[in-house]
């Protein structure tokens, strides 16, 4: 009796779980997978063709956007290691007794909804707001000079809304680095650089790694930014979905580049993990 | 097990000789805590010399740890200066100090193997690869760790992880080699291994070794010369028989091994023995140096292997020497000894070791009265 319950008990645990995924997860896939192969319009309703032609339409219609959005994605992932580094570095080696209160600091933009934020970021740099209107009138910049409407706004806002899922990957594998092995290498003739680049960096790359995953594959894929903050010309893949599914109930072709960008980025999360070596990165991380 | 490379015994370059290897000059270190000023390590002035085995010997925020990283460059004085083989090396970065350390929890670069570990330091050097590659190679066997350049830190146990940290060291062929507490996480068996095993190294290398702890047995048995440390002061600087047999201060008698230490005033001076009477079968005597007179105050220690046991009353006339009477408080049965406490008449508690060499039957049981001697020679008058 006891054998058995021992030996149902971690399904048993898995269950809720379990049923969640496959609820909320497996279900809509198939429901998905289903409906990309599917032809007709809203009005006439939609049957079942098993085509592939809507990828292949899709694909050509909106490469564009497709690769832009990876272009944007790649870019503010790249901006944001750059920012986060530095913040995570400091908060983790100089941050003291303050530690959790500046990382506090990093996350309370967070307790202001993600829209929101966004929208109130379009106040600040609109053509006559704090940002533009000072500088226009001291003759710093052209009047014809935008930021809305911009790739570099786009990208901005990327930037600043997914900052603090760099930070606190990378702050974690900082915090974890023994303030000892970097005196070691200090010891062993390292200066201080050298002993960053050898020792620190290395160590700190499972937290680049998880927060390039956690940016990159969401700013990819974002909609609000370019929707928000963006113009015409920067329509990045999540905004045609979103248009496809919910303005033109085009549901074959909205699911289908569903389908394409999650392919695109796993192609990519899995491509950059093997050029990475994440193997020795995660036995880093474990140990 | 290995026979020493040439080049691997001494320095690699002829150390100077007249200079001693590390030198304090006037050393002190302040903290500042809260507002306050902490001294670390007051005004210190000590020299190691070359190829010397040293202890710095002390309880833990004794300042032990601070001397050593001062050594090594991790802290600056606050005032005095350090010298290495001579040189003045105060405001050096510890990278640019011919010295290496093994630290207390040995600090091996998790991201890299064995051999890596070991190199980083030639890398930093700039010395060339091939030589690199047989260095590395001669310290691993020296440490018996040969064949295991591929393995990862997190793959060894405690006692190769140690060995690791020691070879990363000393493949430097650095002036010294500061370790702190480097066998502290090992369990008893393997500390003492480890204890001769260092020995061992360090005779078949000749660095300079600085070697930190608070364990007094590991210090005794290892040392050229110990400085016991306290509150950021050497109190004492000596040879392991000298602060064993000598101890300086009321605070080294008792850190290193068991003391027994009595007070008392001076009740008469004859033929340089000093007499301290309790009552008239009391008495404590003391070879005390001229300048002592009758009714100076006195603290004589006596090491517990030193006191014979009697359960009646002892032939005084035997030994002309100290004799103590008491009452057993405690018998605690060691195999190779018994150990009593003994209240006395002096006031304080005695610890008395007995060997348990001829008879098995233990001399004294708790509650018996007992009495306490032991020859003048064995009285040991502290801060002489």
């Amino acid at each position: 009796m006891s054998r058995l319950k021992r030996t149902i008990a971690p399904y048993l645990l898995v269950l809720p779980g379990g049923i969640w995924l496959i609820v909320f997860f497996a279900i809509p896939m198939i429901t998905m997978l289903s409906l990309s192969l599917q032809e007709g319009d809203i009005v006439n309703g939609y049957t079942f063709t098993g085509h592939w032609q809507t990828y292949v339409d899709a694909l050509d219609d909106y490469r564009t956007q497709l690769i832009r959005s990876l272009i944007y994605g790649a870019i503010a992932t790249i901006i944001l290691i750059a920012l986060a580094f530095p913040m995570a570095y400091w908060i983790a080696f100089y941050g003291g007794r303050r530690k959790a209160t500046y990382l506090f600091l990093v996350l309370l933009p967070f307790f202001v909804s993600f829209v929101l934020r966004t929208i109130s970021w379009r106040q600040i740099l609109t053509d006559d707001g704090p940002v533009l209107s000072p500088l226009k009138s001291a003759g710093l910049v052209p009047e014809s000079f935008h930021i809305l409407g911009t790739p570099t706004a786009v990208i901005f806002g990327l930037v600043y809304n997914f900052l603090p899922f760099m930070v606190l990957p990378i702050y974690v594998a900082l915090e974890r680095i023994d303030p000892r092995v970097v005196e070691a290498a200090r010891d062993l003739y390292a200066d201080p650089a050298t002993a960053f680049r050898k020792v620190v960096f290395p160590l700190a790359l499972p937290g680049v790694f998880a927060g390039v995953l956690m940016t990159f594959v969401p700013t990819s894929s974002d909609y609000v930014n370019s929707t928000v903050l963006g113009g015409t010309d920067t329509t990045m893949i999540g905004q045609v979905i979103q248009a496809q599914y919910l303005a033109n109930s085009d549901y074959p072709t909205a699911s289908a580049l569903s389908f394409v960008l999650m392919a695109v980025l796993l192609i990519g999360v899995f491509a950059y993990a093997k050029v990475l070596g994440t193997e020795d990165v995660m036995k880093v991380a474990a140990r | 097990m290995t026979t020493t490379p040439q080049h691997l015994a001494g320095n690699g370059r002829t150390a100077t000789g007249d200079h001693p290897a590390i030198r304090f000059d006037g050393v002190v270190k302040n903290y500042l805590a809260h507002g306050e000023t902490v001294a670390a390590v007051k005004r210190t002035d000590m020299e190691i010399a070359q190829g010397e085995f040293f202890s710095l010997l002390g309880p833990s925020g004794c300042g032990k740890t601070t001397t050593m990283r001062m050594i090594a460059g991790f802290e600056e004085p606050t005032a005095g200066k350090v010298y290495l083989d001579g040189r003045d090396v105060t405001g050096v970065t510890p990278n640019r100090r011919d010295i290496n350390m093994v630290f207390q929890s040995y600090a091996l670069f998790p991201h890299l193997n064995v051999f890596q570990n070991v190199a980083f330091g030639l890398e930093r050097k700039k010395v060339a690869r091939d030589e690199i590659r047989r260095r590395v190679g001669e310290i691993l066997e020296i440490v018996s760790l040969s064949g295991m350049d591929k393995r990862a830190p997190r793959e060894m146990s405690g006692g190769q992880q140690q060995r690791v940290a020691l070879a990363r060291a000393l493949v430097n062929r650095p002036r010294a080699l500061l370790l702190d507490e480097p066998l502290g996480a090992l369990d008893l068996k393997l500390r003492q291994q480890m204890q001769v095993e260092l020995k061992r190294i360090q005779r078949e290398v000749g660095i300079t070794f600085v070697y930190v702890t608070h364990d007094q047995g590991e210090a005794l048995t290892m040392s050229d010369r110990i400085a016991v440390m306290n509150a950021g002061v050497i109190e004492q600087l000596g040879s392991p028989r000298e602060i064993y047999e000598k101890p300086a201060s009321r605070f080294v008698a008792g850190f290193i091994g068991t003391s027994n230490i009595v007070d008392g005033h001076v009740e008469r001076i004859e033929g340089g023995l000093a007499l301290l009477n309790y009552s008239t079968q009391d008495r404590v005597v003391c070879p005390v140096p001229g300048a002592v007179r009758r009714g100076d105050k006195l603290e004589v220690s006596v090491r517990p292997e030193k006191i014979d046991l009697h359960r009646g009353v002892p032939p005084v006339t035997a030994t002309g020497g100290s004799v103590l009477s008491g009452i057993v408080n405690e018998v605690v049965y060691h195999g190779t000894s018994t150990n009593y406490t003994v209240a006395t008449a002096a006031g304080a508690d005695f610890t008395v070791f007995d060997q348990n060499a001829a008879n098995a039957d233990d001399l004294a049981d708790r509650g018996d009265r007992v009495y306490l001697t032991w020859a003048p020679q064995h009285s040991y008058l502290i801060g002489v």
